[in-house]
């Protein structure tokens, strides 16, 4: 139980983890798959900030007397800031992700008119077909 | 910590490492704020060439071994973001951003014919902002920097992909294919920083290395090591992972193609081996026995992928396979894990690199010319455009590794390698692959030359503006045949400091700079 309870986020990581890729892995729909995409990212900024925590540590933040002056009181335990820090980096690097993803399927519907990984699969899958009867030679294609 | 201020007049030859990565950076959002059609490309190919004088002068300082560090801001690592440039990384440097200088002027005439006029100005931008992520990725000595850059790079590949789309709408759905598998990828490397720090507490590789070095082996640090092979794997296209890169190449406009498939990949390798020999120890992988995981996957992959371009009618996608097959060469000489399969990686990441490019612009002027890259539609072209055509027949002779080609010192030293280790079997696998690549460089051939030419395509040979990039690439494929001293020494520097493990990491520098 301890055991358990002990590491109750990084469970939730690794719970969150797998149900992002699951859903990328499973759904055909490109939407959807963003969206998994977006929870499997998220459970590594979890996995991250578990990792700042300090036991009995605070707010990384010096206090200051009235002067301005900083107070350091070497007693105190702060969290670590870092890890924060990075994962502000890779949040923004999730959101640059998801508006590229997100504008390819604006394209992709416009192209193919619809979404859903089946068609396109099909549809490519068509024109392949097509191109090796006209360039002769079918052996090629999907591999 | 109290780092004093210290004011050294510092010349321009001290800030070539972030100067490397600095210039094609501002290139990019300074193309969009001109924004003229014009001035576009003179900018990216200004920045491209200084890029590439940075990495010819930092090459010359590291190439007999030794590092140069420089501490990004003044910030003395490991707190500070370290940029740390070795014989390894140098090699790497030179072949990305001398590919991107030599790509441009062939992309602009081809750009121009594959590209919407109105898409040129962010094409060019996007170009330099996909340069600064392959250079940041191998330039820098800070774990989380790779992720960063890592993903600069990822980000305008998959824009840069879906820019064919023009010419072929699944350009689309390889870009989104590939952007979801990408992301998986720098995820799973994302994980693996994370639970290195968790159990090291640093993010500088040196200083990592050291930390793991003395901290031992545990579970943690070796979950940490698997996700980041599989996570670099699937950015290298490692061969089971390699289902995006077909799709990408192909439908990407060709000088997209000619610049990925010569930089992208290599950058992946090579943050592999710097993981894998610099942060882990070598003796750790062994333990783990990656090199066994490793070396079975590459010889599947020289055989699969080279018996699928055999059958294929697309030039472009037999290309495409023929690099997954070339990626087992690399990987193969990652998994002999001796001097000559390191060099044998090192030495064929940039012979490969400068053949690929060769071929595929040479693709480019065909699609220029033809509109296409099936076989019969190009049939016969080899006759109206000989130049083009002798190109094709270099770069596959090099892919093939004759004697007098770039490809054949890579195979030589790769095959030395197998004889290191006792394993002769290896070297007949090897030579049975190239036997494989044989067949599928000569179907080319055999339609380029031996049919009449397509009635329907413009014959005439392809514009200067390209067969000056696609020839000064084919002269380095013959160039680097029998001048080696170049590649395989740099090669040969880099393996030993990386073999030598993080040992190979803790030297002195030869100059540090603030």
């Amino acid at each position: 139980m301890e055991f358990i309870l002990g590491h109750l986020n990084y469970w939730f990581v690794i719970v969150l983890m797998m149900t992002g890729l699951y859903i990328v892995i499973s759904r055909g729909n490109l939407v959807k798959k963003i969206v998994g995409l977006n929870v499997f990212q998220v459970s590594v900024f979890m996995l991250y900030i578990s990792i700042g925590k300090v036991t009995g540590g605070t707010a990384p933040i010096f206090p200051t007397d009235l002067q301005g002056k900083i107070q350091i009181d070497p007693t105190i335990v702060y969290s670590n800031p870092l890890p924060h820090v990075l994962i502000l980096t890779a949040i923004v690097v999730g959101i640059a992700t998801t508006s590229l993803g997100l504008a390819l399927i604006v394209r992709i519907r416009e192209e193919y008119n619809t979404i859903e990984e089946q068609d396109i699969l099909d549809q490519d899958a068509a024109t392949a077909h097509a191109e090796n009867l006209a360039h002769g030679d079918a052996m090629g294609g999907r591999a | 910590m109290s780092s004093e201020a210290q004011h050294v007049a510092l010349s321009l030859q001290d800030h070539l490492p972030v100067l490397q990565v600095l210039i094609p950076f501002l290139a990019g959002p300074l193309i969009v704020l001109l924004g003229s059609r014009t001035l576009a490309w003179p900018v990216a190919f200004i920045a491209s060439f200084a890029a590439f004088v940075c990495s010819g002068l930092l090459l010359s300082q590291v190439m007999n071994g030794g590092f140069i560090s420089y501490h990004i801001g003044g910030w003395a690592p490991p707190l500070g973001i370290e940029y740390r440039v070795d014989a390894a990384n140098a090699l790497v440097l030179l072949l990305i951003s001398g590919i991107s200088t030599v790509v441009l002027p062939f992309a602009k005439p081809s750009v121009a014919d594959e590209i919407p006029q109105r898409h040129h100005t962010l094409f060019y931008a996007t170009f330099m902002l996909c340069l600064t992520g392959l250079l940041g990725v191998v330039i820098t000595g800070d774990a989380f920097n790779v992720f960063v850059f890592l993903e600069i790079s990822s980000l305008s590949t998959y824009v840069l992909v879906a820019k064919g789309a023009s010419k072929d709408r699944r350009a689309l759905s390889a870009a989104y294919d590939y952007l979801i598998m990408g992301t998986i990828g720098a995820t799973f490397f994302v994980i693996g920083l994370g639970l290195l720090y968790m159990a090291t507490g640093t993010l500088n590789m040196a200083d990592m290395a050291d930390r793991i070095a003395a901290l031992g082996t545990n579970r943690t640090v070796q979950a940490g090591f698997a996700f980041i092979i599989i996570g670099m794997g699937l950015k290298a296209a490692m061969f089971p992972l390699h289902h995006w890169l077909p799709n990408a190449y192909n439908y990407a406009p060709s000088a997209v193609t000619a610049f990925l498939a010569a930089t992208a990949t290599k950058a992946a390798i090579y943050v592999m081996l710097r993981f894998m020999f610099s942060v882990f120890q070598p003796d750790f992988v062994l333990d783990m026995g990656a090199t066994w995981i490793i070396g079975l996957l590459a010889v599947i992959a020289m055989f699969v992928a080279s018996f699928i371009a055999v059958f294929q009618n697309n030039f472009k996608r037999m290309l495409a396979y023929s690099s997954i097959a070339q990626i087992g060469y690399m990987l193969l000489g990652i998994s002999m894990f001796n001097l000559n399969g390191l060099t044998a990686t090192m030495v064929h990441l940039f012979n490969h690199g400068i053949t690929k490019a060769a071929l595929f612009m040479a693709v480019g002027a065909l699609v220029l010319r033809t509109g296409t890259t099936f076989y019969d539609r190009i049939a016969g072209m080899g006759r109206v455009m000989p130049f083009t055509g002798a190109a094709v027949v270099v770069g596959g002779l090099s892919l093939i590794g004759v004697p007098g080609t770039a490809g054949f010192i890579s195979k030589w030293v790769l095959v030395q390698a197998a004889f290191d280790n006792g394993w002769w079997w290896m070297a007949l696998a090897i030579m049975a692959s190239s036997l494989l690549a044989v067949i599928y460089v000569w179907r080319i051939v055999e339609a380029l030359y031996l049919h009449a030419p397509n009635p329907e395509a413009e014959h005439q040979e392809a514009p200067l503006m390209m067969l000056g990039p696609i020839w000064i690439m084919a002269g380095a494929c013959v160039w680097f045949g029998f001048d080696t001293e170049l590649t395989l020494g740099t090669a040969r520097t880099a393996a030993e400091a990386l073999l030598a493990g993080s040992a190979g990491m803790a030297e002195i520098p030869t100059a540090a700079m603030h």
